[in-house]
């Protein structure tokens, strides 16, 4: 047995109790429960789904839930039922690649922020603010506007501007343990800058990037509709809830429930990952102040 | 007369629920009483319930807690079936409490006229034209200079030892009739620590006010209780006079206890109390202590002891109270071996070192370049040889802390040298020392919570400074940790544990054993007991010395607690403001001829003996900053001379080879 394993079992142990304390909430139980199906459904809609979500009929526009089309159809003619069912596969790829990836690089940058601290830390930080105070959905088009639409161009976009927000919280994490004892024995070793962050530094911050991931993947999602919304997003006629929102929202007054299904589909998910994150940051015994995506 | 019983407290049990739903007792079975007039010292080891017992006393439980048998009253009123307005109105009313950090009870955006005031609207029927008066008059009452002008001053321009004036007054606000105080002085600097039990010996007796103080400080409550009652896992084990149980106590754990602290008067470290008391959740055949007890036999382990009452007053909770003489107070432990180290090379040399904290800006550079601030340590030239333990003493803010950050090189020096092993000076910081260098200095902190990576099990952390200095890995890491471990007498079966599920004493072992693993020529122990329990503070004090003893290595060890400096050191620095005020060998520093501020120091150490009262000479005013010219002690001083000890730095005085005061007094007088 050599001392990784060790290491390798107390970290085994602690994922168990943390995943217990996560389903002994209802918030946790709840939330990983739609968080799982949605995962799920993304997988397994294209077999699932009733009919073809790119076949149009017209003699089925805008017709209300019936029994062979039980949520009716939208403004070609398409069974709303299967386009819903499959609307949420895009989404859950490109901010499922993209989330994990902006933990990583802001993270990372954060934690290099808070050891460096002093003067360069300062300047940069409030470029990083600079950056945050304008609003995300114009950085975002502009980013887009020049490079096109399509995942190549949508993940590092996402991952990039999500990041930003995340350099700030591993910052401050950073900052609470940088003046802890252990960090000073570390340097009074004298181990190496990368030592430090490695093993000082980061297993004491992940519990937050964590939870900062979480809230992330929520933010990220509802950013993902909100461009498919405006056009910017996902290509017609691959079916995705912000455009079909979008599609659905002139016809609102007469035919509600082209708007209503892939509403409950993006907020069911949004919901499922924020109670999760809620429970996972009290499993981990974690304050967290941040709010949920408005 | 006979006095009714003010507090009384009777068969109190109060548990917690665990996981599995079992009640687990956390105070089993107590008995309580206290009269106007009584001040009781609560005593016991951390974990032993006494916070648990005193907030009980206000009918306040901590989350988690609930009672399971038995009955609080306060002056006939029961606590635990009260109404609540009615609680309210007598917590902080008749019956006040004085928590332990004062400092963070004060409100930091309210003046402290204001705060003050508010304790006196809530609780006391003064009209609120007498309000201001009623302010003045109790910061009179706490002895704070200048009530006046301290009425519009903001908690954090006060000192630790003012916030806890601060504090008592509030308490005092409701002319309260009983006083609960937890832990008022830990924390505080000897000096302030001696005024403030002077205080609140003379408020219990003013005010004919019931006491209960808490603390594991026995030389506090020698000072300000008549009673004593000795907690153990949750149980009373023994109550009597103060002088009963602090000069002859008839229960093992006591006399234990006792025997670990250390003292000003005994040359040799004292002695550990070995193990540690068991878990609320562990189930208790016998008695609780058994398990410690060098009296323990069959019986103990078997059937639990019960209190008994004997003539001379006091209540003892064991078997063999009786042979309580076969414990030698002062046990064949041979006075600590002093190396001899007159011979030997030097190991370290500090030579003129200062360290300034303040960094001027540009504009202060410019306009007022000759306003620099005085260095916060300043003037440090000590030779320490190879083998020898040097003592760093003071008060908070005497540099000590700074001068072992500058030696670990993780505080640049301002000029001056720290020279190892008589070769060129270092350089002042960690990153441009050469790798050789780095191993032969170590570091272990005050707190072990803080020391520890909390993510790191302790092979993990003991790994660190065998991968960087020795590149092990693998089986020969293993067992080279293993190796350590039994150093610091922890077995094997600990290298997988994480900080969290290790007792205090367990994480400081660790603490040290990660130091020793570099092998280092130099060791720097920063108030490496101060949060220990006495008991474990003692164990940990007796392995320095016998890993010291075994490898050779040099200490610097840094301490505001006279006695355990006493216990461990060859040579002791006494600092004020970052300068030497004395200096040599422990026994010449620790008796007279003295530097005003030693004696000062020394006067104001409180011993677990009801008898001794301290010798309180310098006020206990905090200075932020050491003045700019002459003696640093200056403004405190009781024996100051004149004018040339503001602008004159005295000189050296040798007393005897080796023995320093710098003092303008002429030796003859000191």
């Amino acid at each position: 047995m050599t001392v990784s394993s060790t290491s390798h079992q107390q970290e085994q142990g602690r994922f168990i109790t943390v995943m217990k304390d996560i389903l002994a909430r209802p918030s946790g139980r709840i939330g990983l429960t739609l968080v799982l199906f949605h995962i799920l459904l993304a997988l397994l809609s294209p077999l699932i789904a009733p009919y073809d979500f790119k076949l149009q009929n017209s003699s089925l526009m805008l017709s209300p839930p019936s029994s062979e089309h039980w949520l009716g159809a939208d403004h070609l003619g398409r069974d709303i039922l299967s386009r819903t069912l499959m609307g949420g596969r895009e989404a859950l790829l490109v901010t499922g690649i993209a989330t994990p990836l902006a933990v990583i690089w802001g993270g990372f940058i954060g934690i290099l922020f808070g050891l460096v601290g002093g003067r360069v830390d300062e300047v940069l930080m409030r470029v990083v603010d600079a950056f945050l105070s304008l609003p995300w959905i114009l950085k975002m088009l502009v980013l887009i506007v020049t490079f096109g639409t399509g995942i190549g161009v949508l993940i590092p976009t996402l991952t990039f501007f999500y990041g930003i927000p995340v350099i700030r919280v591993a910052r401050a994490a950073t900052h609470d343990i940088i003046a802890r004892d252990f960090v000073w024995a570390a340097k009074a070793r004298g181990h190496s800058r990368i030592s430090i962050i490695w093993r000082e530094l980061l297993p004491n911050v992940l519990d937050t990037l964590m939870v900062e991931g979480a809230m992330r993947w929520s933010w990220m999602l509802l950013a993902f509709s909100s461009l498919s919304f405006l056009g910017f997003g996902v290509s017609p006629p691959t079916p995705d809830w912000g455009l079909m929102i979008s599609d659905a929202r002139g016809f609102m007054s007469f035919a509600p429930w082209g708007v209503i299904a892939p509403v409950i589909g993006l907020s069911s998910l949004i919901i499922g990952i924020n109670l999760s994150a809620d429970a996972l940051a009290k499993a981990l015994g974690i304050d967290r102040a941040q709010k949920a995506p408005m | 007369m006979p006095q009714s019983l003010f507090i009384d407290i009777k068969n109190l049990s109060v548990g917690y629920t665990s996981r599995s739903g079992k009640t687990i007792p956390v105070l089993r079975d107590v008995n309580l009483s206290i009269t106007r007039g009584d001040s009781i010292g609560l005593v016991g080891e951390s974990g032993s319930g006494k916070s648990t017992l005193a907030l009980a006393a206000m009918g306040y439980f901590k989350r988690g807690l609930h009672v399971i048998s038995g009955q609080v009253q306060f002056d006939g009123i029961d606590m635990l079936n009260i109404e609540r307005n009615a609680l309210q109105r007598l917590r902080g009313g008749r019956l006040a409490l004085i928590p332990q950090n004062s400092g963070q009870s004060l409100t930091p955006n309210l003046r402290i006229g204001q705060q003050i005031i508010e304790a006196l609207r809530l609780h006391s029927d003064l009209p609120a034209t007498g309000f201001d008066a009623g302010v003045i008059d109790l910061l009179s009452q706490v002895r704070l200079p200048d009530p006046i002008g301290l009425t519009d001053r903001y908690p954090h321009e006060l000192s630790g030892g003012q916030q806890q004036r601060v504090a008592i007054a509030m308490a005092l606000a409701s002319d309260p009739e009983a006083l609960l105080l937890d832990e008022p002085t830990t924390g505080l600097d000897v000096t302030t620590q001696a005024h403030i039990m002077e205080l609140l010996r003379d408020l219990a007796k003013d005010r004919n006010l019931a006491m209960l103080y808490v603390s594991h400080d026995l030389g506090a409550i020698a000072r300000v209780c008549n009673k004593v009652m000795v907690m153990y896992a949750g149980e009373t084990v023994l109550t009597g006079s103060a002088k009963q149980v602090l000069l002859s106590p008839r229960h093992p754990y006591a006399h234990g206890l006792l025997a670990s602290i250390p003292r000003l008067n005994e040359a040799s470290l004292p002695q550990a109390l070995d193990g540690r008391p068991p878990m609320p959740s562990e189930t208790i055949t016998g008695c609780a202590f058994a398990d410690r007890c060098k009296l323990a036999d069959q019986t103990c382990h078997s059937s639990p002891p019960q209190l008994n009452h004997l003539e001379t007053g006091e209540a003892v909770r064991c078997f063999h109270h009786d042979q309580i003489g076969q414990l030698n107070r002062k046990p064949e432990k041979s006075a600590r071996s002093n190396p001899v180290v007159a011979d030997k090379d030097i190991a370290l040399s500090l030579a003129n070192l200062a360290v300034s904290y303040s960094r001027p800006g540009l504009l202060s550079k410019l306009f007022t370049p000759q306003d620099t601030p005085p260095s916060t340590v300043d003037r440090i030239t000590i030779d320490i040889k190879k083998g020898e333990t040097l003592g760093l003493v003071g008060e908070s803010g005497s540099g000590k802390s700074t001068i072992l950050k500058t030696i670990a090189g993780m505080v640049p020096a301002q000029s001056g040298n720290i020279i190892l092993n008589q070769t060129e000076p270092l350089d002042t910081m960690v990153e441009k020392r050469p790798a050789a260098y780095l191993r032969q200095v170590q570091i272990i902190f005050q707190n072990p919570d803080d020391s520890l990576n909390p993510r790191h099990t302790v092979a993990q952390i003991l790994a660190q400074p065998l991968r960087l200095y020795y590149g092990l890995s693998g089986t020969p890491l293993r067992d080279r940790s293993i190796a350590i471990l039994e150093q610091v007498r922890l077995g094997e079966h600990y290298l997988e544990r994480l900080p969290s599920q290790l007792s205090g004493g367990e994480k400081q072992r660790v603490a040290i054993a990660r130091a020793f693993a570099a092998d280092p020529e130099i060791i720097l122990c920063d108030e490496v007991t101060s949060a220990l329990d006495v008991s474990v503070q003692a164990a940990v004090l007796d392995l320095l010395d016998v890993l010291k003893r075994q490898d050779g290595t040099t200490y610097i060890f840094v301490s505001h607690d006279l006695a355990v400096v006493k216990a461990i050191s060859d040579r002791v620095a006494v600092l004020y403001q970052g300068r030497i005020c004395e200096i040599g060998p422990v026994a010449a520093v620790y008796s007279a001829p003295f530097h005003p501020y030693t004696d000062a120091l020394l006067g104001a150490v409180l011993e677990p003996d009801p008898d001794v009262a301290p010798r309180l000479t310098a006020d206990d005013a905090v200075e932020l900053s050491p003045p700019k010219t002459g003696c640093p002690f200056q403004r405190r001083c009781p024996r100051k001379l004149g004018s040339i000890c503001e602008t004159n730095i005295p000189t050296a005085q040798e007393i005897a080879p080796g023995h320093i005061i710098h003092c303008h007094i002429p030796q003859v007088d000191l």
